[in-house]
């Protein structure tokens, strides 16, 4: 059974090639068919695979599969090897499942539009490439899967290539996760000239020999941070993500929201041997983790287009995810993804099926009253909203950001201001969720809508928001009830120090602060937004407020930033050359033939004798230099 | 022996200087004619009488009678003498003999180097002549023979409608 | 039999292959720069017979032969040729050739 581990990715990749060869001649059905079976199968096969590990144990709890070899150059011989654990077990789950719903959802999504098989083609790939990127067995196999994801993230935000805003979007998207993955190339490529392996075990088996702090550490940690960076959208590189969501809605849901973005803190989470050698880079990702969470809960506030509110949650999200990474806390970074990719791709999905209804609206302050038309849509929207403002009772869960919150107060490595900051992030994060929900689903009605949601869209959507919200269960019956859940599982596989408030009932104090500040935040937005909203209107108004408005309406001026330091000057400096001063050497070379030619054709006067003159010249030379050489 | 193949040499020098500088072309072949002649006289005093009979017969007795039998079916009368005269300035003959002296001069050089022991020499028969020309020598045999052909196709061709204007049937 | 020193052997050929060569290129009727070409060829003739006396071998005159047959095609073809030159321009100047433009 664990044999058809292999099966799990290359069941997607079959589907893509088989859309990719002929898709555009099969019809819709088909289409749709092959591209949801291959990840259908594929999630089976997963939940089997992962049962029987999980039942059968094998020692040192991975289990590895070599496919073949893929190259050999010496001594150095990478293969094709997928090794399942607990860390990659939990990710091949939530891939799987959050793609089978996604897909199911976009058969009916993307029913109207053309280019219908190479959407599916581009998806199918997507999720082989990540498939791949988890259960590479090797650092080149990862990257494999790692370039696999952001070329698949280019074809998707540019699927609509027709218009060349989209294909903007998507070539800035690529460019910047580009300097990501050129700093992980050479992360890679100093891991291998030092150590001279590629497999991650070893890798890290090696490395725990070295000491703290030494540079191979920090040099190889830092480079893999940058691309850590790049690919999940986080300061200072968070510019590409919310433009990226110029793409159809299931891309935004799967990639930007649960899997793609998420790979690299499966990244730091799988190296974390390496991580816990550069104390240094360790204390930067914290750091980063905790500025990107508060830069994008602010500026989601200020947004107005609901899926760039979504976009800047999600960065904001994985800010959290980076901050328990940086505090030592892995299992809590992970169980938060689970989570999140859930929840946060039940809201695409949601905010899709709004979309959709009101003919391609994306103003929220163009929508309003939808609970009455949208009734399943909305309930759903309202669960996963609350399972991301963490707002426990309501939810009967223990929230994951709570339980990553409490490890940041007790590791070593936090401490008080970065909690502190985390809590305030909770706070603006239940601001922005429910302005969301209180200006899109309450109030007048605005926009017309149109015809109900199908129902493929509707129940793929309501299923992940309710596992969003009942994935927590466990948690809560493990602290009531000391059964196992997600989170110890993750926590027994990857090894952080378990730690324990001191005083007993530490858990619920904070607990009740979490929901303390959740309430507070939704209070806050109700206020503002449902009751009186035309205060919030002259506030914007106040040249204070419209200032602070535009800053964080436009991300905290990154772009502008950047613009203005890099792209600007690199521009004047290609448009300087547009002569191509390399070039010159060619075009050089080229004139001087001509020019010579030129002489040359001015001794082909036509006269003979002439010819016959030069002719004795020449012989008189050639001969002289032969006499006398 | 030696006396005479000195005296055949001043003498082919001598002609062949006449036969360029003369205005009536069949004063310049004959004058040519005389300096082959010579020529062959040298070629038997080195021990080569084949060649020296080939270069009577076929080189004075067929080239150039073939000129002469040209030059006169051209008919170049005295008004041609007369161009001669006008085309044949004195100075036309300045950059020529440079080059040519030139010439010699790098001809000298690289013979001055070269200094042979002066040994008997020996008659080499037409018999070792034949020998050597239908043994080592065959397939360039052959090939000259081949030449032949050609070129009597490319002058018969090349002459076909000239003959017409000398009143013969092309 | 005389024995000569090839030097000068060669050194009168290759006085006899420069007036060859000055008279082509100082006339101007293409009769007279065929001749001055017959004596350039002569004067090869004899260097190559002077190699073979040198070294007692009929190899030389075997060349002289080959070298002959070359110039009787050659005069062949080119006369025929100034036959054509003669019927198309009118006259021998070989400057009328360059009216063919090269």
């Amino acid at each position: 059974m664990l044999g058809l581990l292999w099966l799990v990715p290359a069941l997607p990749l079959a589907g893509f090639a088989i859309l990719a060869i002929g898709g555009g001649r099969l019809p819709r059905r088909i289409v749709s068919a092959v591209a949801v079976g291959s990840v259908g199968l594929s999630t089976i096969l997963a939940i089997l695979v992962s049962a029987r590990h999980l039942w059968l144990a094998p020692e040192g709890g991975v289990y590895s599969q070599t496919l073949w070899q893929w190259m050999r150059i010496g001594d150095f011989v990478p293969t094709v090897t997928f090794s399942l654990d607990a860390l990659s077990l939990t990710m091949v789950l939530v891939i799987t499942i959050v793609s089978l719903l996604i897909h199911i959802y976009s058969a009916a999504f993307m029913a109207p539009e053309e280019g219908y098989s190479r959407f599916f083609a581009y998806m199918n790939l997507f999720v082989g490439s990540m498939l791949i990127l988890v259960l590479a067995d090797n650092l080149l196999l990862l990257y494999l899967g790692w370039e696999g994801v952001g070329l698949c993230s280019y074809l998707l935000i540019g699927f609509w290539y027709k218009d060349p805003d989209n294909v903007r979007a998507a070539m800035k998207a690529f460019w910047v996760t580009r300097i990501g993955d050129t700093a992980f190339a050479i992360g890679i490529f100093l891991l291998f000239t030092s150590l001279g392996m590629l497999q991650i075990q070893p890798i890290l088996r090696e490395v725990a020999g070295y000491p703290v702090g030494s540079a191979l550490c920090n040099a190889s940690a830092a480079l893999l941070l940058v691309g850590a960076i790049a690919k999940s959208a986080q300061l200072p590189l968070q510019t590409w993500l919310p433009d990226a969501m110029a793409g159809p809605t299931p891309v935004s849901a799967l990639i930007h929201a649960a899997t793609m973005v998420t790979a690299s803190v499966y990244l730091i989470a799988r190296m974390h041997m390496l991580f816990l050698r550069a104390p240094a880079v360790l204390s930067v990702v914290a750091i980063i983790g905790a500025a990107t969470l508060l830069l994008a809960s602010c500026s989601a506030i200020a947004q107005n287009d609901i899926k760039r509110i979504l976009a800047y949650s999600t960065i904001s999200q994985i800010g959290y995810m980076f901050l328990a990474l940086g505090v030592g806390a892995w299992a809590a970074a992970i169980y938060h993804f689970l989570t999140h990719a859930f929840f946060k791709s039940a809201l695409f999905l949601g905010a899709g099926v709004v979309i959709k209804t009101l003919g391609g609206e994306h103003d929220i302050f163009k929508m309003g009253g939808l609970r009455r038309h949208l009734p399943i849509t909305f309930k759903a929207f309202m669960l996963a909203a609350l399972t991301l403002a963490a707002v426990p009772p309501l939810t009967l869960t223990l929230n994951s950001k709570d339980l990553l919150l409490n490890q940041v107060w007790l590791s070593e490595r936090g401490g008080d201001v970065l909690w502190l900051l985390g809590v305030v992030g909770a706070f603006l994060t239940a601001i922005y969720t429910f302005r969301i929900v209180f200006v899109v689903f309450f109030g007048p009605e605005q926009g017309k809508p149109g015809a109900r949601p199908s129902l493929w869209m509707v129940i793929p959507f309501a299923v992940l928001s309710l596992v969003g919200g009942l994935v927590g269960v466990p948690e809560l019956l493990n602290l009531l009830f000391g059964m196992k859940g997600f989170y110890s599982y993750l926590h027994s596989a990857m090894q952080g120090p378990v730690r324990d408030f001191g005083f007993a009932g530490g858990e619920w104090l904070f607990q009740a602060i979490y929901v303390a500040v959740s309430a507070s935040g939704i209070a806050l937005a109700y206020l503002l937004y449902r009751s009186v909203p035309e205060r919030v209107r002259s506030l914007a108004l106040t040249p204070v407020g419209s200032a602070l408005h535009r800053l964080l309406f436009a991300g905290w001026g990154f772009d502008r930033l950047y613009h203005r330091a890099i792209v600007g000057p690199y521009v004047w400096l290609a448009r300087l050359n547009r002569g191509d001063f390399v070039d010159l050497f060619y075009v050089a070379v080229a004139q001087v033939s001509r020019v010579t030619s030129f002489i040359l054709s001015l001794t082909v006067t036509g006269n003979v004798r002439w010819y016959v003159a030069w002719i004795v010249i020449g012989a008189v030379i050639v001969l002289g230099l032969v006499v006398i050489l | 022996m030696t006396a005479i193949f000195y005296l055949s040499a001043v003498l082919a020098i001598a002609a062949t200087v006449l036969a360029v500088t003369r205005v009536n072309a069949v004063h310049a072949l004959l004058y040519f004619i005389c300096s082959l002649l010579a020529t062959g006289v040298m070629f038997f005093v080195l021990g080569a009488p084949f060649v020296a009979a080939l270069v009577v017969i076929i080189n004075a007795g067929a080239i150039m009678v073939l000129f002469v039998f040209v030059v006169m079916m051209l008919n170049l009368g005295p008004q041609s003498a007369k161009q001669e005269r006008v085309w044949l300035q004195p100075r036309a003959w300045i950059v020529p003999t440079l080059l040519s002296v030139v010439l010699i001069v790098e001809l000298i050089y690289s013979l001055m180097h070269y200094s042979s022991v002066v040994a008997a020499g020996r008659v080499v028969p037409p018999r070792e002549v034949g020998i050597a020309l239908f043994g080592p020598y065959l397939l360039a045999v052959e090939l000259a023979s081949m030449l032949l052909l050609a070129a009597l196709l490319g002058a018969y061709h090349l002459g076909r409608g000239v003959l017409r204007f000398a009143g013969g049937q092309s | 039999m005389a024995t000569v020193p090839i030097e000068v052997g060669l050194f009168i050929a290759g006085v006899l292959f420069c007036i060859g060569l000055v008279g082509v290129l100082v006339r101007r009727n293409v009769i007279f720069i065929l001749l001055s070409i017959e004596i350039m060829l002569n004067a090869c003739g004899l260097a190559f017979v002077l190699a073979g006396s040198h070294w007692r071998q009929p190899d030389g005159q075997a060349m002289y032969f080959f070298i002959l047959t070359m110039a009787a095609a050659e005069v062949a073809v080119g006369l025929s040729l100034v036959l054509q030159i003669y019927h198309q321009f009118g006259s021998l100047d070989a400057n009328m050739v360059n009216r063919m433009r090269g």
